[in-house]
């Protein structure tokens, strides 16, 4: 009996075989057309919960109202001023970070202690956030760019580092005699083969860099306030949020993403022009 | 049988002059380990072809690593005209069996003219000659490829073409064809005959082919037993580079082989 109604349950799967083929339509559409139209009906919805809700525009607008002072903004330079500096102080901390992280890797790849230092900092600085460090960093440094630098450091040197590390583990050994054979050595080696050689595990360790570094960056930049001659895109937030600007906090927020959507694009960019065109990475 | 080659003598190489030496050479994996290779001595003349037969796992490979510079020998010595080898070096340009000895970064051309470049040629130099060495291996189209473009055996001709292209003392070759398809393979064979004979390389080739060190060499160097020794060298007289006796030399280097199985174990 109960077999017969397993049995049953068993063949009538002309439900979820529907659904299959309604999913296939969506999924053959190309993904430009499948983002597009996921766009436009978030932002319709949002229109549409703004304007017939009745919410208390001063808690919350909708895209039309944000696209304004989007514009107006990157218009009047108060929003384009903010994010360039806050990415200019990323961009700095990325360079140093990079610096550091590939002295430290190269250190540990060729000396113990080197690897044991790596190894040990790496382990003990990593886990901590970024912010947790910026209380110290502004009573070392002062309510200052070097703040900022110090904290993003923490989070841009571990992963550059780890990557890197890993990336050199795993260049084949067949490469690694070549290079010896052909009279490579020390620095000379370093720069022509392992660092190409782990170029994917480079990309990747940037990029958990620029995620870790630009999340931290926007964080200090809220509890800091500004620097220097203006306040980065984080400072901009929390001070709309004194004045009760909320279509400008939503701009705030939309510029952030849409930075980080745009890094994003660039890192795919240099993947498909570096390690996708040399055959190091299949294609995601 | 084995005195028809016992009594030829290696034919065309005029005014022999040794010039890589092995030496009472032992090889082990690792400082404590039972030595898998022992009392191995050997020499090369300048334009030898040198065949290093022996089974799998006999430590052929690592006796050329050791030429190579790559281990150091257990106990005995290597020396290249005379100068001790301590260290890789381009003298002894290798050519490895794996695929993935090309830089994946740098075009083909680049491959070949870059160690060229380290080696402290020019930069037009360089890139003149790797041309011309591609160009010898039947690579004219393929210099501007990167090599995940190209098929296992176009690889290991621009792997030959780098290593040749360096000029080195002598070619280390470790079963550089082991992994390729049996047309490509004995294709490849020929043209690196063609090449080299053409040039005059002094060679040390590693194989576990009986065909193979019978086709190519000037002189065969059997290894075999626990641990593994010189069991035999048979010279290969050759006539426009052609090994006219193929077939007896093959049955020679496979009796050889045989016999060595056979004692094998027994051998302390």
């Amino acid at each position: 009996m109960t077999q017969a109604t397993i049995s049953r349950r068993g063949g009538g799967h002309t439900r979820p075989r529907r659904s299959g083929a309604r999913k296939g339509f969506w999924a053959a559409l190309p993904t430009p057309a499948r983002l597009g139209i996921l766009t436009v009906v978030a932002i319709a919805a949002w229109q549409l919960y703004v304007s017939l809700s009745g919410v208390d525009a001063l808690l919350f607008v909708g895209p039309v109202d944000v696209a304004e002072h989007l514009v107006a903004g990157l218009a009047d330079g108060t929003l384009t001023q903010a994010t360039l500096t806050t990415l200019r102080i990323l961009g700095l901390s990325f360079v140093i970070g990079a610096f550091v992280a590939v002295a430290l890797t190269m250190w540990a790849m060729w000396t113990q202690f080197g690897s044991d230092v790596l190894t040990l900092l790496g382990a003990t600085l990593s886990p901590i956030p970024g912010l947790a460090i910026l209380p110290l960093a502004m009573l070392w440094f002062g309510i200052s760019t070097t703040s900022l630098v110090v904290v993003l450091l923490n989070a841009i040197v571990w992963p550059i580092a780890y990557n890197l590390r890993t990336g050199i583990e795993t260049i084949s050994p067949t490469i690694r005699a070549v290079s010896r054979n052909i009279g490579l050595r020390g620095v000379r080696e370093a720069v022509a083969v392992l660092l190409p050689g782990s170029l994917p595990y480079i990309l990747a360790g940037l990029r958990s860099a620029w995620a870790f570094g630009w999340r931290t960056i926007v964080g200090a930049e809220l509890i800091f306030g500004a620097s220097g001659q203006g306040g980065g895109i984080g400072y901009y937030l929390n001070q709309q949020r004194f004045f009760l600007e909320v279509a400008n906090l939503f701009a705030g927020l939309v510029l952030i993403a849409v930075v980080g959507v745009l890094l994003e694009w660039l890192f795919a960019v240099v993947e498909r022009v570096t390690v996708r065109r040399w055959g190091m990475q299949a294609s995601a | 049988m084995s005195a028809t080659w016992s009594d030829q003598k290696k034919v065309g190489h005029v005014g022999e002059t040794t010039l890589l030496e092995v030496a009472g050479v032992a090889m082990a994996y690792g400082e404590s380990a039972e030595p898998v290779l022992r009392d191995v001595d050997f020499s090369l003349t300048k334009g030898e072809r040198c065949m290093l037969l022996g089974p799998s796992g006999c430590g052929k490979s690592t006796l050329l690593r050791a030429v190579g510079g790559f281990h150091a020998p257990a106990a005995g010595h290597i020396s290249l005209g005379g100068v001790e080898v301590v260290r890789p070096g381009p003298d002894r340009a290798f050519v490895f069996q794996e695929f993935d000895q090309l830089l994946p970064w740098k075009r083909v051309l680049a491959n070949v003219a870059y160690p060229l470049t380290i080696n402290g040629h020019r930069k037009a130099d360089a890139s003149e000659r790797a041309r011309s060495y591609l160009s010898m291996m039947g690579l004219d189209a393929a210099t501007e490829k990167f090599p995940h473009q190209l098929s296992g055996g176009m690889k290991q001709r621009v792997a030959i073409a780098r290593a040749m292209a360096l000029e080195p003392k002598v070619l280390l070759m470790d079963e550089p064809f082991g992994a390729l398809d049996a047309q490509t393979r004995s294709r490849l064979q020929e043209q690196f005959r063609e090449v080299t004979s053409a040039l005059g390389t002094t060679v040390i080739f590693v194989t576990h082919s009986i065909h193979e060190a019978a086709f190519l060499g000037d002189t065969v160097i059997v290894l075999g037993g626990k641990p593994a020794r010189v069991i035999g060298r048979v010279p290969i007289e050759r006539v426009d580079g052609r090994n006219e006796n193929q077939q007896q030399v093959e049955a020679r280097l496979q009796e050889l082989l045989t016999d060595a199985h056979e004692d094998g174990g027994s051998t302390p």
